[in-house]
């Protein structure tokens, strides 16, 4: 671990070091595996949020207060310490290029979009992509400024929506990602566009459903879902 | 409990395999349904998560996870094609 940066209050990236890491693809995670003195070991996967181009492999966790693993990483862990991890994982959930590419976040479902939005920009993608990103308020958005500039560039749109609680003046969508947000903001059926949707398991499913009800085939829409387990 | 999904046991089956299995198509046996993995509902649970068919329910996959080893048993799955480096 080579720095550790607050991104909300519940909210931590891991900056690591991982001299034998072989590379990886955005969109991909990995599983991190804890062992306890005792030699009780307990593992989850958590999604990568660097580009493959970056110098550092960074990790984005949120502390889930009753997790296993989670509250360690967001909250004990220190500069120097090691971890351990098996990965890259993951071939179904990865994006390399093409699109256009729709990307469909919920609360920290957006970790490995930012991993492909940092990648479009390094490799000089030219590709059309929008991201819709749902938090219930902008002091639980992750990334915030960082999407904001990314949004700057050509061919890149940002959508946040605030489902709870909005700043005075917010100026953005309001609500949850449901089928009229997502007609509003998405490309056609006919424009066939590359749909990627990452969250908890109810959000997901949802967007999902939505689309597909919008026209869009199933087979260009991927999921990736977690849950409170995953803490 | 809501399920998650098959990219949810894919470092475990990287392990067994020896190559990323999410976008490995297969049929379920009970009701012939064809899936990526991916797209299998995972349930996370000790020791280890199961994988059930989407359409029918069923239990497709178990993944037993133990100090220091990974053990699948896929009898409820049938791989179009074994994966490439097996």
């Amino acid at each position: 671990v080579v720095d550790i940066v607050d991104e909300t209050a519940d909210v931590k990236s891991l900056v690591l070091d991982a001299p034998e890491w072989v590379g990886h693809r955005a969109g991909q995670h990995v599983d991190i595996r804890l062992t306890a003195e005792d030699g009780y070991q307990a593992q989850r996967s958590y999604s990568i949020a660097s580009a493959p181009e970056d110098e550092h492999l960074v990790l984005t966790v949120q502390r889930i207060d009753d997790g296993e693993v989670s509250p360690y990483l967001a909250g004990e862990l220190r500069k120097g310490d090691e971890l351990e991890l098996r990965g890259p994982i993951g071939g179904y959930f990865a994006w390399d290029d093409g699109g256009p590419l729709l990307m469909v976040a919920g609360g920290s479902g957006v970790v490995p979009f930012r991993s492909m939005l940092r990648h479009r920009a390094a490799a000089g993608i030219t590709a059309e992509v929008r991201l819709v990103y749902s938090s219930r308020s902008w002091a639980q958005v992750i990334y915030g400024p960082e999407l904001t500039d990314l949004a700057g560039a050509d061919g890149v749109d940002v959508v946040f929506t605030l489902t709870r609680q909005a700043p005075e003046g917010w100026s953005g969508r309001r609500g949850r990602v449901d089928r009229m947000l997502l007609d509003d903001v998405s490309w056609t059926p006919a424009e066939m566009p590359l749909i990627y949707i990452c969250g908890p398991t109810g959000f997901v499913e949802a967007a999902a459903a939505a689309l597909v009800d919008l026209g869009h085939p199933a087979n260009r829409i991927r999921t990736e879902r977690f849950g409170p387990s995953g803490g | 409990m809501q399920a998650l999904d098959g990219n949810a046991i894919a470092g475990s089956l990287a392990e067994v395999f020896g190559a990323d299995m999410t976008m490995a198509v297969g049929r379920c046996v009970h009701c012939a349904t064809r899936s990526m993995i991916a797209e299998l509902a995972v349930y996370p649970r000790v020791p280890g998560p199961v994988a059930r068919c989407r359409t029918c329910g069923n239990v497709v996959m178990v993944v037993i996870e133990f100090h220091g080893g990974v053990e699948v048993r896929m009898d409820g799955f049938e791989l179009e094609r074994p994966p490439a480096t097996v």
